[in-house]
C-alpha cells in the first residue's frame, strides 16, 4: 500500500468527505483488485498509474462536453491493459468469461425453473 | 438494559481490537462507499452495466488463478477509507507536534488555525482542540447524536454513533477506554468532551518519543483516527 494511489492530481479517484466514492459495487472491486495486485508485486503501481493516466487522457480528448466523467470506466480499462501487458490475463479470456456470466444473467440469483420447483418446507 | 448495553459495547470493542482494519466498513463488501443509500439510489443501469460484467469476469479469473482473493480486495477498500478519511486531522496533529507556534494557535482557536488548510467535505464552525498530556487524557463523544469533525476525520466510525458508546463513555470512561485497549493509570485525569452541532472536538495526542527524528509527513502517517477521538492513547 505504500506506493498507493495519490489523492490529488490527474489520476485521483472521486472522493467525498474524505472517503472513496463508488457509484456501483464493481467500481470498488476493480479499485481493490488493482491495489492488491500492485501490493503483491504483480505489477508496479507506477506502471498501472501510467495506464490510467493514458486512459483518462484519451477520455478527455474524445468525450463530449456534456458527458459525465466516468473515472472507473478508465480505471477498468487501465486494469485490463496492464493485465494484458504483464501477460496475467488475455482479453479474449475475459471476453469468454464475460459471455458465460452474461448467459446466466436471467435470474441467476433466484430460481426460475418452474418444472422442478420444490416446497421449501413440507 | 445495562447488560445489553455492555454486551453491545463489548462486542464493538472486541471487533475493534481484532479487526481494526475493517471497522469503518461494516457495510457489506460490495457496498463499499460509506453511504449505502447512494448505492441503492444508483441507477439500475449502472449496476447491471457492461462494466460490472467485465469487472466480475476479471475478478473471477484472477481469483481462479490465485492472483487475488475476495477478502484481500475487501481489505484494500476498508484500509483506504480508514487511512484517508482521518488524514486531514493527522496533518494538523503532526504539524502541531513540530511547530510550537502552530500548536499554540491551534489550542487557542482551532477553527482559525485550520482555516488556511481550506479542508473540504464538512463544516467545522467551531473546532476546539484538546491536548493530551502525561497527566490528562481527553476523549470525545456526541451524547445526543453523532456530531463529529468530518472535515478532519472523515466519516465517524460505526461505534461512535452507537448508543452504548455515547452513554457509557460519559458514565464510565475508564472502563470503556480499557475495552478499546487504553490502560490509564489512576493518576491520569480523563476528560470527556461532548460534541454538539456548534462545537466539534479534536484530541491532540501526545507526540511520540521519537518525534524529533521524523518530519511532518512521516508523523502524520502514524496518527490514527482513534487517537484523535481519544479512544487510543
Amino acid at each position: 500500500m505504500s506506493e498507493g494511489l495519490e489523492l490529488t492530481g490527474s489520476a485521483a479517484p472521486p472522493m467525498q468527505n474524505g472517503e472513496l466514492v463508488f457509484e456501483a459495487p464493481w467500481q470498488g472491486r476493480v479499485f481493490g483488485i488493482a491495489n492488491e495486485l500492485a501490493a503483491r508485486g504483480a505489477f508496479a503501481w507506477d506502471d498501472f498509474r501510467a495506464c490510467l493516466i493514458e486512459r483518462i487522457g484519451a477520455w478527455e480528448r474524445t468525450a463530449r462536453s456534456d458527458e459525465p466523467y466516468r473515472y472507473y470506466d478508465c480505471f477498468l480499462a487501465a486494469l485490463e491493459t496492464i493485465l494484458m501487458r504483464r501477460g496475467l490475463l488475455a482479453s479474449h479470456l475475459i471476453g469468454a468469461r464475460e459471455a458465460e456470466l452474461a448467459a446466466r444473467e436471467e435470474g441467476h440469483d433466484h430460481h426460475h425453473d418452474h418444472d422442478d420447483i420444490e416446497p421449501i418446507s413440507s | 438494559m445495562l447488560t445489553d448495553v455492555r454486551r453491545s459495547m463489548a462486542l464493538h470493542s472486541r471487533r475493534f481490537r481484532t479487526s481494526r482494519r475493517r471497522d469503518m466498513s461494516e457495510k457489506s463488501p460490495q457496498a463499499t462507499h460509506a453511504s449505502p443509500q447512494a448505492l441503492r439510489d444508483s441507477p439500475q443501469a449502472l449496476r447491471d452495466s457492461p462494466q460490472a460484467l467485465r469487472a466480475e469476469a476479471i475478478e473471477s479469473l484472477l481469483i481462479e488463478r490465485g492472483l487475488v482473493t475476495e477478502a484481500d480486495i475487501d481489505e484494500v477498500i476498508a484500509r483506504y477509507n480508514e487511512r484517508i478519511g482521518p488524514m486531514n486531522g493527522a496533518r494538523v496533529v503532526a504539524r502541531a507536534w513540530k511547530d510550537p507556534a502552530f500548536k499554540r494557535a491551534l489550542l487557542a482557536d482551532g477553527s482559525a488555525a485550520i482555516a488556511p488548510y481550506e479542508f473540504e467535505g464538512g463544516q467545522v464552525d467551531k473546532l476546539v482542540v484538546v491536548e493530551n498530556t502525561p497527566s490528562v487524557h481527553n476523549v470525545v463523544v456526541c451524547t445526543l447524536c453523532s456530531c463529529y469533525p468530518w472535515a478532519l476525520l472523515g466519516l465517524p466510525p460505526r461505534w461512535y454513533k452507537d448508543p452504548a458508546y455515547r452513554s457509557r463513555i460519559v458514565r464510565e470512561p475508564r472502563a470503556v477506554l480499557r475495552e478499546f485497549g487504553v490502560q490509564l493509570a489512576d493518576d491520569i485525569q480523563v476528560r470527556v468532551w461532548d460534541s454538539s452541532a456548534e462545537v466539534r472536538y479534536l484530541v491532540l495526542p501526545q507526540p511520540p518519543a521519537d518525534c524529533a527524528a521524523h518530519d511532518e509527513a512521516q508523523l502524520a502517517a502514524r496518527v490514527t483516527r482513534d487517537a484523535m477521538i481519544g479512544v487510543a492513547r
